[in-house]
């Protein structure tokens, strides 16, 4: 209680610190005006009376201060003071304070970043009541292995879960009445959101109770996110009937903000009841296929009195009975449990330890960055040295000196550390909403909370005080009589100290990450430029799945042909064509085997190869800008009525066929032993991604090999915009329930270069911070040396050295020392890009731009860190610099 | 002058409490009512009175309010709390045990010289 009031008489203090004088002064007056009173009753004259008043009073400064101390004001005084002399000294030399600020922002802003990231997908339990009771089961090393029986099974026979729940992940087209759009939808059992323990934000949610057999529980809940940006935050969403792939859904309600399922980077729309996955699929048969494991994630609820070990076991005798009732269908594999959050233990350990790994990393940066502003911070305590010393001649204390040297440092570290953690609060906001693959809601939930807040002004306050207790030895080793009398010049060591080793490495590393962001740079230039086999500029993809739109697989063509049609008629439209899957879009391509066709026995390992596999309309070749080098292209005529065709690639023809300008007319197997001819030749491309090695492609006519999956390409000089208008509205005409995803091919091609895009800008964002950290480090060094050798200096332009000789004098060392490490770092940096040319398309090091730019990265750098110091070192005037002395 | 005595440490705390329980005091009265009840015996230079107010009045131990004085002046009047009262008891009753125990120990004759 005591000290809860003196410390409030602190903080009050400390807030109205005029306050506190006033009074006092005031008080003392009306002392001494009292005795003056008496003394004036004495006989003595009122200014004879109030002199004699004074003077018995006695030090009035000295008692001032008695009762400052007293008031328990004192603390706060002198922090005051050290902090206004900090900012006057740190404002004189702005150089040092910009760049030792500008690194604490870096290396903070890195750590608090690379924290929140942490934070966010591993530290922080799921947004659940009492996360730390659910678990997600798993099978063998898969977590996604569980058929939907199984499920069933294993919630019926376990004795150690409260309840569990399944959900598989599905995308459908939903329609409230205008323009479809696609949704990412959660088909949960009905126990989900009870298990779970999420009440609704709006409505009621569905329960175990809603499910009575397949397809009886049309209801649908949406997602609070969903809802806010469809359904603009309409309460009266509720009971309102919607089509999802053109079966009526009831909106049950909402859920709560911020729960989006319990995968955390994967943000879905809606949540349905798995038992209506026939309406949603069209698919009979999988609901209740034992062997179909389709389910994404098992959740369960520990009853309390179980431990994880016990529920295991219980979990695998369950198993042992499945297996023996149902040999055939159900896999090897033992049951697990893993955290929820990261899909189980897939992405929990990566996660996990790359995240660490990161930690780790951001924390040794932070530690060099640390490292050097204490060598800067040693080099101004040398030259402060005499300051220092005539403060400890005039009766001032160490601890009074060191205490406002560590008030420097903190203040330092603050402002970085602040500048720091706002800069890292934006990155994670950015991060949060950042969607990389715009048809996949995949993200990365990483806002900030106290924690991260914690850690960044925890990791100010230590690095501070780390990068401040440098100079102490310096300060407490100082002896004033010695430092007055001779000036600060002390012995500058000549060896390799370790300070010199840290800064070499600083400066190699800093330098391989240079090179290599100026690779990966320069490769993705080449790779924006580079022949696909196909054009995306002037292109527009449009995607639209026909089964889940209601089409069954005899009208699907027919339905495709229509599309075509229609678009090829809007004014402007070059060609239109279809694909089945186009090629460079993420995931990946289909590929079959095919045979020479010499091949008899067709067992898969006599395949001569496995190429790309495209099923295309006769438009696609032009309006996807593939050049046809022979043959034809495939026409309407090539049905299911006329021969078996392909067109292939030159790859195809050299290496299946044998030939390339006698492809045209030859013929190959596919697995299933039919012929095929082909009439047409391409020229090659890329399919998978970017960097692979060239690969064999066949095209095959819609008509003799449907996909109900439907890409079209339409080629068109007209903006991108307008052209999606049209697109969309002559579609529209055609059928208004269908599910139309518009968009220029150049943008999708967005997901393909992620990879690469990645890898630059994290190399570029590591090159930064190591460029930072060694300019901090050359820096200090430099300045350090210059100030420590300052009358040497003088001497010797006092005995006419030239200029250049001072430079080289003074900074000689830190420069060999740059070259040395810039030149290892180079190398290594061309031995590293080897690695990155898996990564980044045409990512190779034999450029000369590429080492012509690290070169004059790296002397940029040294001439910006010892820009300060040379000056320095120049402007030195022997005269007063002697007679100072 | 020369006949009074010297504070010993820790002692002015005490006096002031045991001055102001008679009543609220401003400074200049404490001293004088400090002067008055130990008869002009111990020599208190005036300033060094007011860190020990202040450090009181943070210990919780006095309250203080301004107001005016007989000489019509404005004043700082100090009074005792609870806490105050009960610690001038406190303090009155340790300082009587020690100066009976000194005082006893000094009065003691040697029984061998």
């Amino acid at each position: 209680m005591k000290t809860l009031d003196s410390f409030r008489a602190r903080i009050a203090s400390f807030f109205h610190p005029e306050d506190l004088r006033d009074e006092m002064e005031e008080e003392l007056r009306s002392h001494i005006a009292h005795r003056a009173d008496d003394l004036e009753r004495t006989g003595l004259r009122r200014d004879e009376a109030e002199r004699r008043a004074r003077i018995e009073f006695g030090g009035r400064e000295k008692y001032k201060e008695e009762i400052h101390q007293a008031a328990g004001t004192h603390f706060f005084e002198t922090l005051l003071e050290d902090l206004r002399y900090s900012l006057r000294v740190l404002l004189k030399s702005p150089g040092f304070t910009i760049t030792a600020v500008l690194t604490l922002t870096l290396a903070i802003g890195a750590n608090a970043v690379v924290f929140g990231v942490l934070n966010a997908l591993v530290l922080r339990p799921l947004n659940v009541p009492e996360a730390e009771r659910l678990f997600v089961v798993q099978h063998g090393s898969d977590v996604a292995s569980h058929s939907y029986p199984d499920y069933l099974d294993l919630r019926q026979r376990n004795r150690s879960f409260d309840d569990v729940a399944v959900f598989a992940i599905s995308q459908s087209g939903l329609d409230e009445g205008k323009d479809p759009t696609n949704v990412w939808e959660y088909e949960t059992s009905g126990n989900y959101f009870d298990t779970l323990r999420i009440q609704p934000y709006l409505g009621r949610l569905f329960h175990a109770s809603d499910e009575h057999g397949p397809n009886s529980a049309p209801y649908v809940v949406l997602s609070y996110a969903y809802w806010h940006t469809h359904f603009q935050d309409d309460r009266g969403v509720v009971g309102r009937v919607v089509r999802l792939n053109r079966h009526p859904f009831t909106v049950l309600g909402v859920a709560p903000p911020g729960f989006q399922g319990t995968v955390l980077f994967f943000a879905s729309d809606i949540f349905v009841p798995i038992v209506n996955h026939e309406q949603l699929s069209g698919d009979k048969l999988i609901l209740n296929a034992r062997g179909s494991h389709w389910m994404f994630e098992m959740v369960g609820r520990l009853k309390p009195e179980v431990t994880p070990m016990q529920a295991i076991a219980d979990l695998n005798s369950v198993d042992s009975y499945l297996k023996k009732s149902y040999p055939k269908e159900e896999g090897n594999g033992t049951y697990t449990l893993a955290r929820p959050g990261l899909h189980g233990d897939y992405l929990n350990g990566p996660t996990r330890a790359f995240l660490t790994g990161l930690m780790l990393l951001s924390g040794l940066i932070l530690l060099a960055a640390c490292a050097n502003l204490g060598s800067l911070f040693a080099a101004r305590a040398a030259d402060r040295s005499r300051e220092v010393a005539l403060r400890l001649a005039l009766g001032s204390s160490r601890n009074r000196i060191l205490r406002q040297l560590f008030t420097e440092s903190v203040l330092l570290s603050l402002v970085g550390g602040v500048a720091g953690l706002v800069a890292s609060i934006l990155l994670l906001r950015r991060l949060s909403v950042w969607q990389p693959f715009p048809r996949f809601p995949l993200h990365v939930p990483v806002s900030p909370d106290a924690n991260v807040y914690l850690v960044a002004v925890v990791l100010a306050l230590v690095s501070g005080v780390l990068f401040g207790i440098v100079p102490i030895r310096q300060v407490l080793r100082a002896n004033p009589y010695e430092i007055v009398k001779a000036g600060s010049a002390g012995a500058f060591g000549r060896r390799m100290t370790m300070r010199d080793v840290l800064l070499v490495v600083q400066i190699a590393i800093c330098a391989v990450l240079v090179t290599s962001s100026m690779v990966a740079v320069r490769g993705l230039m080449r790779s924006m430029h580079s022949n696909f086999g196909f054009e995306p500029r002037n292109a527009m993809l449009l995607d639209t799945d026909l089964t889940t739109a209601g089409y069954s697989a005899e009208k699907v063509p027919a339905m495709q042909r229509r599309m075509i049609d229609a678009l090829q008629a809007i004014p402007g439209v070059d060609s239109v064509g279809s694909v089945n899957y186009p090629p460079l879009e993420p995931p990946g391509t289909w590929q079959g085997l095919v045979y020479t066709d010499t091949t008899e026995d067709l067992n898969p390992s006599n395949a001569a190869a496995e190429p790309n596999m495209f099923n295309v309309s006769p438009g696609y070749f032009r309006a996807s800008g593939t050049s046809l080098l022979a043959g034809r292209a495939f026409t309407w005529h090539d049905d299911t009525n006329a021969p078996r065709v392909a067109v292939v690639n030159r790859e195809f023809a050299s290496k299946i066929l044998g030939s390339v300008p006698d492809a045209v007319g030859r013929y190959f197997k596919l697995q299933d032993g039919t012929r095929v001819r082909v009439v047409g030749l391409v020229e090659d491309g890329k399919y998978g991604n970017l960097t692979e090695a060239q690969k064999p492609a066949m095209f095959f006519p819609l008509l003799q090999s449907p996909a109900s999956w439907t890409w079209l390409v339409v080629r068109s000089s007209r903006d991108p915009q307008g052209l999606g208008v049209a697109m969309r509205s002559v579609l529209r005409d055609i059928d208004p329930g269908m599910v139309l995803a518009i968009r220029p091919w150049s943008a999708e091609l967005g997901g393909t270069l992620f990879p690469s895009r990645m890898a630059t800008v994290s190399l570029g964002v590591l090159g930064l911070m190591g460029g930072m950290l060694s300019i901090t480090g050359i820096f200090g060094m430099a300045a350090y040396s210059v100030s420590k050798r300052l009358r040497e200096l003088g001497i010797r332009i006092a005995l006419g050295a030239k200029r250049k000789e001072v430079l080289q004098a003074a900074l000689g060392r830190p420069l060999r020392l740059l070259v040395f490490g810039s030149a290892a770092g180079l190398l290594l940096g061309l031995l590293a890009t080897r690695v990155l040319s898996t990564i980044v398309y045409q990512a190779t090091p034999r450029d000369p731009l590429v080492l012509g730019g690290v070169v004059v990265a790296m002397s940029l750098l040294g001439l910006v860190a010892t820009w300060i110091p040379a000056q320095r070192a120049l402007s030195v005037n022997p005269l007063i610099l002697l007679r100072e002395e | 002058m020369t006949d009074q005595a010297q504070l010993l440490p820790g002692t002015l705390d005490l006096l002031i409490l045991r001055a102001v329980s008679l009543g609220p005091l401003h400074g200049y009265g404490i001293l004088l009512r400090i002067g008055q009840i130990s008869d002009n015996a111990l020599l208190i230079e005036q300033g060094a009175l007011y860190p020990g107010l202040f450090r009181l009045v943070r210990q919780g131990l006095l309250k203080a309010s301004w107001g005016t004085s007989e000489n019509n002046r404005r004043a700082k009047f100090y009074e005792l709390t609870v806490a105050g009262r009960k610690r001038l008891s406190e303090e009155t009753a340790s300082w009587n045990r020690l100066a009976t125990a000194i005082a006893a120990a000094l009065s003691q004759q040697p029984e061998e010289a």
